[in-house]
């Protein structure tokens, strides 16, 4: 049977766990009186559902759709006149959700704020770009590695990905390498799909040996010219390699001999 | 009207003439000298007048944040040194010092670690000013200054190249501290470099700049960003001092041993190219100055270079090869990789470009489960279509290499 590998989410794992491992925690403190923060959650009100302060930031749970009237309130009444970041974290495979976030920074108090908040697959943010511009680039970033759509972004369009690109690359179901569209996108796009056949799919992985690619790779105890195709020929090894080179080429058992 | 291409009309690849408004849409970049790597700029043009701009990025799209989805937290580091290649040390200690919030062991880091990593982000940050000085420079036409300005930078360069034997791509830095202590002569050397670098800005590059006349035309009032476009638009370090914004993380929220040491944070309120150039170059006295602190600072530091969390980071050479336990620990830490907690982080750092940020979300696995790099750069960039608009052609150059933006971190 073949191994099971989990389609939601194809990125790297731990291939050990301790079965009695306990994870610790990055501290969270409460949001104590008198303070700056303090101050900041009685001004949201209602709109903060959760707060507590990590590393010095004060974090902040909202409702998504609320999210324009919050960093309107934040701007407008607290100081936090700079959005930093704003970005997703995929949660699809555990939840079915993207948990946003947006890193606002109050230059006079010095004082950092992360708003979070989060959607179900599929659903739609408010853009925050008419109270912060560098929402415009951070928006669009947001959408091209995600897929999460912003109602309202005067140009919403890919950024860093070809705009006919397939796919989207920060999700966890995207590989590491590309999915099977990103190994025939240059193909296709320089040469022509009818090239397909003659080219190959687009070796996406930097690692990958292929002992039958003579152009990049030398075998070890044969000598073969640049470019030869040895695939179906039974080549003869240089002599004295026999002595103490394995031969890699030739399978070590042969299971079963009627095949 | 759309071109034909045939033999007899010449076929401009960047050129398209628009004929019904009589403007002018050109490309530049993303191969153009002066566009600071693999900027692409959709221009329309009204004569020489920029009526539109449309900064198109992505050429050096490398997937970094999806490979620190992919790879343990220690193999990561080196891959940081690809994002702001000019100041690389900036970005491996911008990230270690998110993970080191992350374990929650930033403030065990030994002195000596603590003010090797200073120097070396100062070094980093003059080098990365003389490049910005060089280019721009040829940017907008003085070609001698890009000479004078690459001789300092390489021999900090050097100085880099005798600590750690990268001259680029430095991964200086670790998490938990500094893999190697300075080098014999390194300080010498270090207060030779400060002296040199001081003597030739004042002498060399604002004595060819500062109160040269075409400097000055080519420069004053170009590239004017007001303060509220500065903030709304997430500028940061000297694009924001430039615009009067009093703000320098190094000040404001001190990581390292920056509330330790003396130096001005120079701001300028005239907002143009102008004020942003004489802010670079003050920034380079202010960070001699750190470094001549620093090199007294060091003298008075302990051999430790390493911060001891043996949860996290590997014992040193000497307990691994006669203790077994450190030994077992440094394998299980070399093979599976270390277990942050679980949690996230946004730490912000002052890299030469600006505000260079990591947030990390760790679901205390080996490797993180998103990170995400507040490039200063990219922000930089967005701006561009904003303040490119009415300024002349021969300004754009000015303006982008005015903004210092950095492929490397633009697309990540």
């Amino acid at each position: 049977m073949r191994k099971y590998t989990p389609k939601d989410n194809v990125q790297a794992k731990a291939y050990y766990t301790d079965r009695f491992w306990v994870s610790p925690r990055v501290p969270q403190s409460p949001v104590e009186e008198g303070t700056h923060f303090a101050k900041v959650v009685e001004t949201l009100g209602a709109q903060c559902k959760e707060a507590y302060i990590v590393d010095g930031q004060l974090v902040v749970h909202i409702d998504a759709t609320e999210n324009f009237n919050v960093m309107k309130t934040l701007k407008e009444q607290c100081g936090y006149t700079q959005c930093s970041e704003q970005s997703a974290v995929d949660y699809l495979a555990q939840d079915g959700e993207f948990e946003l976030f947006w890193q606002l920074l109050n230059i006079d108090e010095a004082k950092r704020i992360r708003v979070t908040t989060r959607i179900k697959q599929g659903e739609a943010i408010e853009s925050i770009e008419k109270l912060y511009k560098s929402a415009n680039f951070a928006e669009r970033e947001l959408f091209d590695m995600f897929g999460i759509k912003v109602n309202n972004h005067p140009f919403l369009k890919r950024i860093l990905m070809p705009d006919d690109w397939e796919g989207h690359p920060l999700l966890k179901t995207y590989p590491l390498h590309g999915d099977e569209f990103a190994s025939w996108y240059e193909v296709d796009k320089i040469f022509g799909k009818e090239y397909r056949d003659i080219i190959g799919p687009e070796n996406r992985d930097p690692a990958m040996i292929d002992r039958y690619d003579t152009k990049r790779f030398s075998r070890i105890g044969y000598e073969v010219p640049f470019a030869a195709d040895y695939t179906d020929e039974e080549q003869q090894p240089v002599e004295y390699s026999d002595t103490f080179l394995v031969d890699y080429n030739k399978p070590s058992k042969t299971l079963d001999e009627r095949k | 009207m759309a071109q034909v291409k045939n033999k007899l009309t010449p076929f401009f690849e960047n050129l398209n003439f628009e004929r019904d408004d009589n403007t002018m849409v050109i490309n530049f970049g993303p191969q153009h000298p002066s566009a600071h790597g693999q900027l692409r700029l959709v221009l329309e043009l009204d004569g020489e007048q920029v009526v539109k701009a449309y900064p198109d990025i992505g050429y050096l799209h490398r997937g970094i944040e999806k490979m620190a989805e992919n790879m343990t937290y220690n193999e990561f580091l080196p891959t940081t040194d690809r994002l702001d290649y000019i100041a690389s040390t900036s970005n491996n200690y911008a990230y270690a010092l998110a993970v080191e919030k992350l374990l929650g062991i930033d403030k065990d880091i030994p002195r000596r670690a603590q003010v090797i990593r200073t120097m070396l982000l100062e070094v980093n940050r003059i080098i990365s000013h003389l490049f910005f000085i060089a280019t721009h420079a040829l940017d907008v036409g003085a070609m001698s200054v890009f000479l004078y300005a690459f001789r300092e930078r390489e021999f900090g360069m050097d100085l880099m190249e005798d600590y750690c034997g990268a001259r680029l791509t430095h991964s200086a830095v670790r998490i938990g501290g500094v893999p190697l202590d300075l080098p014999e002569g390194w300080l010498e050397n270090l207060a030779a470099w400060c002296d040199k670098v001081d003597h030739e800005t004042k002498h060399t590059y604002e004595a060819l700049l500062t109160e040269n006349r075409i400097w000055r035309m080519r420069l004053e009032d170009v590239g004017v960003i007001s303060k509220e476009d500065a903030l709304s638009w997430g500028c940061t370090g000297i694009m924001l001092r430039g615009s009067g914004v009093e703000y320098d993380i190094r000040k404001e929220e001190p990581y390292e041993l920056y509330d330790e040491l003396d130096f001005d944070i120079p701001v300028s309120d005239r907002c143009d190219s102008y004020g942003r150039y004489r802010l670079y170059m003050e920034e380079i006295y202010q960070s001699t100055k750190i470094l001549r602190q620093l090199i007294t600072m060091y003298k008075e530091t302990g051999p430790e270079l390493m911060a001891h969390a043996p949860k996290y980071i590997s014992a040193s050479k000497e307990q691994i090869m006669t203790e077994n336990y450190a030994l077992m620990q440094h394998f299980v830490l070399v093979t599976q990789g270390m277990r942050p907690p679980k949690g996230e982080v946004y730490v912000p750092t002052e890299s030469p470009k600006g505000e260079l940020g990591f947030y990390i979300k760790s679901e205390a696995e080996p490797y993180a489960y998103r990170l995400k790099c507040r490039a200063p750069s990219f922000f930089h960039t967005g701006l561009l279509q904003e303040i490119l608009v009415g300024t002349y052609i021969a300004d754009v150059v000015t303006i982008i290499g005015s903004t210092n933006i950095v492929f490397g971190e633009v697309d990540r």
